[in-house]
């Protein structure tokens, strides 16, 4: 008999009074990738899960918190038995030439402390399976054997993605712009227990349904780790016309930015969010620079998280193609920041400047003409 | 009003009719046409009467109608079925991309290709292809009609001069967008291989056909049990096929007067649009062209943009050509080969008309165009 050894983060076993909290809501969120027909048992600092399947586990790997997941075989607490499963696992490993056995006993009943229980399955091994040697230093796998109310055997850990688990830190508005760096700064609040909801804006009909379409996709792709995203597709076309019109062409980009953050704000006050999280990389595009983040900053009461401010293009890139939003994001429909880009737009922008062109804005009227207009839509895992 | 297609080029509404017999097919003649019994029989006259049916509506006989799975492969068909190594082959500048990457690839692996200029009107210069026959010249493929701005090649004098100038060269039509438009006679037209579609006159997608002048050999793209007179293997797509016949057939009725109400719905478009300044019609309007297609550029208003702002009308066109609607994938290269500039080029919309247009959606559209045209070029930046 098979089950599936779920380790978590250490982060999580350090929370103290909070460790329930944090263990339970990693529980939930499990249960809601693999569904409800599961038993899953807490166990001293691991979870046990009463099935194994590769499907299965690459759903619970990708689930925050986990940080490695076995296939762990079930026998009686038998020496003979537990050696005979040992030996059968290092038999279908290849390339492997060191090994060494650790174990752990939960039911003190066992007459075998863990260090005779380790020599002796390992001596067994030695015996039984050729070409190998033992190395408690470095070895290249770890044989594992848990004696518990049965005894547990695995050797291959899956990694997990780590983190904490998602919902524990409270919720973030994401601004996603159907680029690469946006999924991926939502991944990694996501990963630091930030539960996300989507706002995109659509310039209709100056940006197409296949862009929307596009962010809809890279929601769904976010999914995958999160479980759910909610999406608030933003018209923004008033907006951007408006600014069009009546402000300097190279302050268009800045006092759009100006406003997304706003409207974002707005859909953070209807989520109870508590902060905005973008994908802005420091100096990578004009309205990137720091000048430019303080100017798009400066009208908001809450904080605004860049976890990809540090990153260049290359590594954000890699990780976005490990979380499989790259190719979706380098699909080529414009989103509406590459429509009417000016042709020099400000990189050293002031906020005085700024705040004086938008002076003949309406912007109360505008804002909430697109709150009104919200688009929600609920995107879930279709894995 | 409900919906307003005019985006008749990329691909038709199927008729009820068609619809009905692909779902009975589906449900009734599922054997296969090559299978011994009687039901494998039933399924093969089924199949024999659509190709009698596109035969006779063609003038070709049975034998010369090669099912395909639509226009492409039978473009891909006549040009790496006939061509070897070595050989040289003419075609325009303005071809269907089935047509014209396959062309630019085999370039790059030792076949000769020239391709031949087209006028402003988009018709091929003749002289030049005149000069462009040469010894090894094995292939000239040109389209009956443009798929972006609708105009006609002058095909029966392509094929005079290219019988004129070599006794090899063969002559490869692409009548996708001609067919079920311009009566087309194949003894006429005088032309080697015909390429032609059911979903662009009301039958059902992944279905058409390669007329291919008796006596003449191709060699297969696909090997296998030997159908379609070993030409084209493949288990036949038979409720394709057989609506595609129902839909040639619905072709037949009245095919003049739905022609001639085609072109009354032109003029009229043609009418209405003289009530908006800075428009440019990218078509030529006289009888060097189709008349379900019509090519127009707003000034000032990218036609990705307008196209967008149609469809909260819910009337659908296209911007140059269906497959060229994926930016960047496929650079509309027709409408600069016509000597556009790239803003005119931008701004271009096509509009495309079928039978099933009325009068009433024609100024329903110009009213749409009245409200949105203000609207988007207040933007000018």
């Amino acid at each position: 008999m098979n089950c599936m050894l779920v380790k978590y983060a250490s982060e999580i076993s350090l929370k103290g009074l909070n460790k329930r909290y944090f263990e339970d809501l990693l529980v939930t969120n499990i249960r809601k990738t693999i569904g409800n027909g599961y038993r899953i048992q807490k166990e001293s600092g691991r979870m046990y899960i009463d099935a194994y399947t590769d499907e299965l586990a690459d759903k619970v790997r990708k689930t925050f918190g986990v940080i490695g997941v076995a296939k762990a075989e079930i026998t009686e607490k038998d020496m003979d038995k537990i050696g005979e499963i040992a030996i059968a696992q290092m038999r279908q490993l290849k390339n492997v030439r060191t090994f060494k056995v650790e174990s752990k006993r939960g039911d003190k009943s066992f007459p075998l402390q863990s260090l005779e229980i380790s020599r002796e399955i390992g001596a067994m091994i030695l015996r039984n399976v050729e070409g190998l040697d033992v190395d408690v230093h470095n070895p290249d796998i770890v044989v594992n054997v848990e004696i518990r109310d049965k005894a547990y055997i695995y050797t291959k850990l899956l990694k997990g993605v780590a983190g904490m688990p998602y919902g524990s830190a409270g919720k973030g508005v994401l601004l996603l712009s159907g680029g690469i760096d946006s999924p991926v700064a939502g991944y990694m609040m996501a990963k630091r227990g930030l539960e996300l909801v989507g706002v995109y804006y659509h310039s209709h009909p100056y940006t197409s349904e296949r862009a929307k379409e596009k962010v809809i996709e890279l929601a769904r792709k976010l999914a995958v780790y999160t479980g759910s995203v909610k999406l608030y597709v933003a018209p923004f076309t008033e907006i951007q016309m408006e600014i069009i019109e009546k402000c300097k062409e190279n302050e268009l980009t800045i006092i759009m930015r100006r406003y997304m953050m706003q409207v974002a704000e707005q859909v953070a006050k209807k989520e109870n969010a508590l902060a905005l999280i973008t994908g802005e990389s420091l100096g990578q595009v004009a309205s990137q620079t720091l000048e430019s983040m303080m100017v798009t900053n400066s009208e908001l009461e809450i904080p605004v998280f860049r976890p990809v401010v540090g990153m260049d293009k290359t590594e954000i890139t890699e990780i976005a193609r490990e979380i499989d939003t790259f190719e979706t994001s380098i699909l080529p429909y414009e989103d509406c920041c590459t429509i009417f880009v000016p042709k020099h737009p400000k990189t050293r922008p002031r906020l005085d400047e700024i705040k004086k062109s938008e002076e003949v804005l309406d912007k109360e009227k505008l804002i909430a003409n697109c709150m009104a207009n919200m688009e929600i839509i609920k995107i879930n895992n279709m894995q | 009003m409900n919906l307003v297609y005019l985006d008749n080029s990329a691909t038709t509404k199927p008729h009820k009719e068609v619809i009905v017999e692909v779902a009975d097919c589906l449900e009734h003649f599922f054997a296969n046409p090559s299978s011994a019994h009687r039901l494998g029989v039933e399924a093969e006259k089924k199949l024999k009467s659509a190709r009698e049916k596109i035969a006779a509506f063609i003038k070709s006989k049975p034998q010369e109608i090669i099912f395909t799975s639509g226009g492409s492969e039978a473009n891909n068909m006549a040009v790496l079925g006939l061509v070897s190594k070595g050989d040289h082959i003419i075609t325009s500048k303005i071809e269907h991309p089935s047509v014209i990457k396959l062309l630019q690839d085999m370039e790059k692996d030792s076949y000769e290709v020239t391709y031949l200029d087209v006028d402003c009107d988009g018709v091929v210069d003749l002289e030049q292809l005149k000069s462009a026959i040469k010894e090894n010249t094995k292939l000239i493929s040109v389209m009956y009609v443009n798929n972006e701005i609708g105009s006609i090649q002058p095909v029966q004098e392509i094929v005079s001069i290219v019988r004129e100038n070599s006794r090899k060269a063969k002559v490869h039509v692409d009548a996708v967008q001609a067919f079920g438009k311009l009566r087309i006679n194949v003894k006429e037209l005088g032309a080697d291989m015909v390429s032609i579609s059911a979903h662009k006159i009301h039958g059902p997608k992944g279905v058409g056909a390669l007329y291919i002048r008796e006596g003449l050999r191709l060699r297969p793209l696909i090997a296998g049990g030997g159908q379609e007179f070993d030409i084209r293997s493949g288990t036949e797509n038979l409720p394709g096929i057989s609506g595609f016949g129902i839909a040639v057939e619905m072709l037949a009725l009245d095919f003049e007067e739905k022609q001639q109400y085609i072109r009354e719905l032109k003029q009229h478009f043609i009418e209405g649009l003289k009530n908006f300044d800075k428009i440019r019609i990218n078509s030529p309007i006289d009888d060097k062209h189709i008349d379900n297609i019509l090519n127009v550029s707003f000034e000032g208003v990218r036609g990705e943009v307008m196209l967008h702002a149609l469809e909260d009308y819910s009337i659908y066109v296209s911007t140059g050509s269906a497959c060229s609607a994926k930016k960047g994938a496929h650079k509309n290269y027709v409408l600069p080969a016509l000597g556009l500039s790239t803003a005119q080029a931008e701004g271009a919309i096509r509009f495309s008309f079928s039978f099933m247009n009325t009068i009433e959606e024609i100024d329903y559209t110009m009213d749409a165009v009245k409200k949105i045209l203000p609207v988007l070029r207040r933007i000018t930046k």
